[in-house]
């Protein structure tokens, strides 16, 4: 353990202020949950509207004289071609082609790349963008800025009645807005599946912001617990526990996010590895996992075949409220990844069935403008 | 009824204990989704693990307070888990066990002691 004193958002006060039960999280006192509890926080998200504090993760501005195309040296993901108001989901790739980071890149406005990197990885990744791209960029990071989220069917109209523009964005879109008195940057994206927001804002207003949005009757906090069990029923990996510096985007299912032009040019860190793996030379691939009998399976649970022969591990898993049911995502042979495979997980020295599923286990409800 | 330091509770009745978790301990879990109760017959010494309860976020084991064979176990809970969090003191029992020594629980504490010892916590 280390002896660093945990860190603060600009927010930790209203936190406490609403009950929430604080733990440590990538070096930060989070909120897990609040009076409400887990299942009771991601239900309301998924009905309504979430609102979260994730100002934990890491905000920076990449500038520079050709940002986009010096943060393709550290990405596979086409940043030359991404349109202002359009915003990237993409990876920091080492060498050997592993995952360092996962990543948002946009363009809110005409000031270079937005980045929204991991809390847990934020200091190793915008170091690590500086020493690579030395000459090329410059990195401010905006520790002065707060990051709301907030998601559910509702939030866009819990958000359009404040910032109007928010209605126009689409999923994956991004803007520099005039909001509650001075400039935000409001993305249409999230990690809970749900249609929704991401808003950077200055930590001065954060708290009144945070108020002002939980004034909404149809609004309510949710911690870090109802967060995990969201996106893992959105089938969104989560950096270090479905993803690290070993698995390789193909493996991780995150194959659309080495762009069509990045791919063919074979000009990004770890070609020669995901270029094979592309060809079909693949050992293992996330997929998803639904608990038919038994105990969730956690992180770490081995995977069994028919012939209980051990064939993967599970890197996340637990009980979906949605489903009522517990799931789980795990890496297992492209041989067995296929949907409608029976599998076993063992849990506590037991064996339990399991099926491969596609994911999301749930279906996304991104606002896609057509 | 008796508890211990890890938030178990017994309910005694000759040489049967009744085993649970306290109100504190269910509050302190969270929504509970799944609980493992014992298999009949299993032998648990003191420190065992009894039953596991999981919440959305995590498995927590729960400890056999007493030393026994467990006689009969609660298995309701499997299609109502959140019965650990609306009655923990009652109809959320785990397992019944049929004490092996009656001088053991002795040590564990009445309510007024397990409440003093919740204020230090």
């Amino acid at each position: 353990m280390s002896d660093t004193p945990l860190k603060r958002t600009a927010l930790y006060d209203a936190h406490v202020a609403l009950g929430a039960r604080m733990v440590p999280f990538a070096g930060y006192e989070m909120p897990v949950q609040y009076k409400d509890g887990v299942l009771s926080e991601h239900r309301w998200t998924r009905d309504h509207a979430g609102l979260f504090d994730v100002s934990h993760m890491g905000q920076a501005r990449l500038r520079g004289v050709a940002p986009m195309a010096a943060f393709e040296e550290v990405t596979p993901g086409d940043f030359i071609g991404l349109k202002p108001g359009k915003l990237r989901y993409s990876l920091l790739l080492n060498h050997k082609g592993g995952i360092i980071d996962d990543l948002m890149g946009g363009r809110p406005d005409d000031d270079g790349l937005y980045l929204v990197v991991n809390a847990g990885c934020k200091d190793r990744d915008f170091k690590l963008i500086e020493n690579e791209l030395a000459g090329q960029v410059q990195i401010e990071r905006l520790n002065d800025h707060a990051l709301l989220a907030l998601q559910g069917p509702e939030a866009v109209a819990v958000l359009a009645a404040r910032v109007p523009a928010a209605r126009d964005l689409g999923f994956m879109e991004t803007a520099r807005l005039s909001a509650f008195g001075t400039d935000v940057i409001v993305s249409r994206s999230g990690y809970t599946g749900e249609d929704g927001f991401e808003i950077s804002l200055p930590n001065a207003i954060a708290a009144e912001v945070w108020a002002l949005l939980l004034g909404d009757e149809r609004v309510r906090p949710i911690g870090l617990g109802a967060r995990d069990s969201l996106r893992l029923e959105a089938g969104l990996p989560l950096y270090g526990h479905d993803a690290d510096e070993t698995v390789s985007p193909i493996e991780a299912g995150l194959t659309f996010a080495v762009s069509k032009r990045r791919r063919d040019a074979g000009d990004y860190p770890g070609y020669s590895r995901i270029k094979r793996e592309l060809d079909g030379d693949l050992s293992r691939v996330r997929v998803g996992l639904r608990v038919l009998e038994g105990a969730p399976a956690r992180e770490g649970a081995e995977i069994t075949d028919a012939s209980g022969a051990v064939v993967g591990k599970v890197t996340s898993g637990g009980f979906s409220p949605t489903l009522s049911t517990a799931i789980a995502m795990g890496f297992v042979p492209p041989a067995l990844a296929l949907v409608g495979t029976p599998l076993s997980v063992i849990v506590r020295g037991k064996s339990q069935p399991v099926q491969v599923v596609a994911m999301p286990f749930v279906p996304h409800r991104y606002f896609r403008k057509s | 009824m008796l508890f211990t330091k890890d938030h178990e509770w017994i309910k005694v009745d000759g040489d049967v204990a009744t085993v649970g978790i306290t109100a504190y301990a269910a509050e302190q879990l969270g929504d509970v989704v799944f609980v493992e109760v014992p298999d009949l017959g299993k032998v648990l010494a003191v420190g065992d693990s009894l039953a596991v309860v999981e919440s959305v976020k995590a498995a927590s084991d729960v400890y056999a307070p007493v030393s026994g064979e467990v006689i009969e176990a609660n298995e309701a809970l499997a299609g109502a888990p959140e019965t650990v969090n609306d009655q923990p003191e009652g109809a959320g029992w785990f397992a019944r066990v049929r004490l092996a020594d009656k001088a053991q629980y002795e040590g564990l504490m009445d309510r007024a002691a397990y409440e003093a010892f919740l204020g230090t916590l």
